[in-house]
């Protein structure tokens, strides 16, 4: 028997392509413009993302039975401010740098739509094991787009990759740089990002019509 | 050679670059299968080919003095400039031209190059026929960036304008922002050490970072940069070097008379609305002026950072930057700009207002005008929505207010209504 089933492989596999939290639903861009400047912010990103969604959606689905309907963006919001506490001092605790580089948007993970999203849309209605894959899934599906944007926005505006320069020395001209190269300025300011994503949204319905909307 | 062309163009009507072939085919001639003669159809010359090489012949002036300027600035900041000018002796001189031609043509082969691929690749893809809208946009990129561009950024930056700017949307025609302000402002935010600052506007001065110190440092400040540093008294151009364009600046944008004559020319082959000109220069000079009348009130000291660009007569604005160049060549696109007659006095009268209000609060890049034609390109579609709301409105009240006379006939109500 395999690990998982079609439905559940499903599950994790869809967010990933076509049914993507960011470029087919649009969800949670406040943070794919504000932290993917560099490429390690992205995969710490990602990370924290995953670690709340995927808990986040065993919990909920754990208590979908016992939560008053009236009342349930309020248990749903203890939940995560709960995880992302969690988050926030492990990140402060074993990688304080990086903390404070992410600064207020480990907070916000909160706010990120597409966690209340799937908390409203698959947790409620589910059972743990699902809502588990399916949070995997769709921060799996987020967390692969944050990391291709902080990947170009990260070698071409500042020419390093995790900090490593690999492109050359900007200030001693070497590797690139010796022939005239630039770091481009552009892809170190928000707005970049929106054009990376914009651009990534493009392929995609390129490469899969039936993505495309009526017009 | 006419008849022969469109046998090459049955042969390759199917073919997958039939679009290249089309676009090459009908740049010069008139391909066989237009409206015929006589019938009902009303025909004009001016298509957008005809109206593209009217902008483009309105556009050469600028770019022959942009030549010229270019070795001007260059001989002129390492010997000095000469003592009693003549343009005779001092400017159309053959070795002006040849440094101009050789730092100015490149930037027009690479604009052409990589914007014209561009478009035929598009074109070939998408299987439409190869729009003209580049033509102009071509055009307009090298008389807009400082002489010593470097050319790979340049063709980055016209091919991130073209795709993300133009082609996105659909293409000629369906663009919101204007291609060449695109391509102008990703250079400036993308590389803004070679768009602004005294060392980019004469060709030479780059290379002379290097040598700082020796005799060999050149540097051209702009008019607008000396402002910025409150520097006013070591500025050495005189008005009429400000007005027939012997300052240094982006390649084709320092010479006022001769945009002035193309804007001329534009307005009178009604290609470019002369509401958009003439509401900008307005909108310019009411900005100047609320900072002049601030400067007069006293009610701002000598020392602050914005007082020379706030003292400066209102009426030079026009003739120093790019403004002239982008009221008369940018803000009057008919794509982007807007469409309805009271919309295009609202739409010019801000760019021009905007223009030099970012000039004078931003000292840090004391040049607004692009800016603010990309803004109000944004908001052009709004303004003319509410122009058109604001008729429709103006047309109903009209109507319920209109003393309606008892018809003859029921029949002749019935028609009315219907």
């Amino acid at each position: 028997m395999p690990l998982l089933s079609k439905k559940e492989s499903k599950l994790i596999l869809d967010p990933l392509a076509d049914n993507n939290p960011i470029t087919i639903q649009v969800l949670g861009i406040c943070s794919a413009l504000a932290i993917t400047a560099e490429l390690k912010a992205s995969v710490v990103m990602a990370i924290s993302v995953l670690f709340v969604l995927a808990m986040g959606n065993v919990v909920i689905s754990l208590m979908r039975n016992i939560i008053p309907s009236k009342i349930r963006i309020i248990v749903q919001l203890v939940v995560v401010a709960t995880l992302v506490i969690v988050v926030d001092q492990t990140l402060k605790a074993f990688a304080y740098e990086l903390s404070k580089t992410l600064s207020v948007f480990v907070g916000l993970i909160i706010t990120n739509c597409i966690i209340m999203g799937r908390f409203e849309a698959f947790a409620l209605g589910n059972g743990p094991w699902r809502s588990f894959l399916d949070g995997i899934g769709n921060a799996l599906g987020y967390g692969v787009i944050l990391i291709i944007v902080g990947f170009f926005r990260e070698l071409l505006g500042s020419g390093t990759l995790f900090g490593i320069p690999v492109l050359g020395d900007p200030i001693a001209k070497t590797g690139l740089y010796a022939y005239g190269y630039e770091n481009n300025g552009f892809m170190i300011i928000p707005p970049a990002a929106l054009i990376v994503v914009g651009i990534l949204i493009w392929i995609q319905r390129a490469k899969n019509p039936s993505l495309v909307e009526e017009a | 050679m006419k008849q022969k062309l469109h046998q090459i163009k049955e042969r390759v009507k199917d073919k997958k670059w039939a679009p290249a072939f089309n676009a090459i085919h009908t740049f010069l001639y008139t391909p066989n299968e237009v409206t015929h003669k006589g019938g009902t159809h009303v025909k004009a010359v001016d298509d957008l080919k005809r109206t593209m090489n009217t902008v483009i012949v309105a556009l050469i002036p600028c770019l022959l003095f942009g030549i010229f300027n270019a070795g001007y600035q260059h001989y002129s900041a390492i010997e000095g400039f000469p003592q009693d000018f003549s343009v005779v002796e001092h400017f159309i001189t053959w070795r002006n031209f040849l440094v101009g031609l050789t730092t100015v043509l490149p930037l027009l082969i690479v604009s052409y190059g990589v914007g014209l691929a561009i478009e035929f690749v598009f074109a070939v893809i998408k299987g439409h026929e190869v729009e003209e809208g580049y033509l102009v946009t071509g055009m307009l990129v090298p008389l807009i960036v400082p002489v010593d561009t470097p050319l790979w950024m340049l063709a980055i930056a016209v091919a991130f304008g073209v795709v993300i700017g133009k082609e996105v949307f659909g293409g000629t025609g369906m663009n919101i922002l204007n291609p060449a302000l695109t391509i102008r402002a990703f250079l400036f935010f993308a590389y803004p050490t070679w768009m602004s600052g005294d060392k980019v506007w004469v060709h030479g001065a780059v290379d002379g970072i290097s040598k700082a110190g020796t005799a060999d440092a050149i540097s051209g400040e702009t008019i607008l940069g000396f402002l910025a540093q409150n520097k006013t008294a070591e500025m050495g151009f005189s008005l009429s070097d400000m007005f027939f364009g012997f300052i240094p600046g982006s390649v084709g944008e320092t010479s006022t008379l001769l945009i002035l004559l193309g804007g001329l020319y534009l307005v009178f082959t009604k290609i470019a609305s002369w509401r958009i000109m003439l509401s900008a220069t307005i909108g310019a000079l009411a900005m100047g002026l609320l900072f002049n009348a601030v400067v007069d009130f006293g009610w701002i000291q000598s020392y602050s950072k914005f007082y020379s660009l706030m003292a400066f007569d209102f009426w030079k604005h026009l003739i120093v930057g790019g403004l002239a160049f982008g009221i008369v060549y940018m803000a009057t696109d008919p794509v982007t700009s807007s469409q309805t007659n009271k919309g295009k006095w609202i739409y010019g009268f801000l760019v021009g207002f905007i223009s030099v209000m970012i000039r004078v609060f931003n000292p840090g890049y004391p040049e607004g005008v692009f800016l603010a034609i990309l803004l109000m390109n944004v908001f052009a579609p709004t303004i003319d929505h509410y122009v058109v709301q604001g008729n429709v409105k103006r047309r109903l009240k009209r109507a319920k207010q209109a003393k309606i006379y008892p018809a003859s006939t029921p029949a002749s109500v019935e028609t009315q209504t219907a």
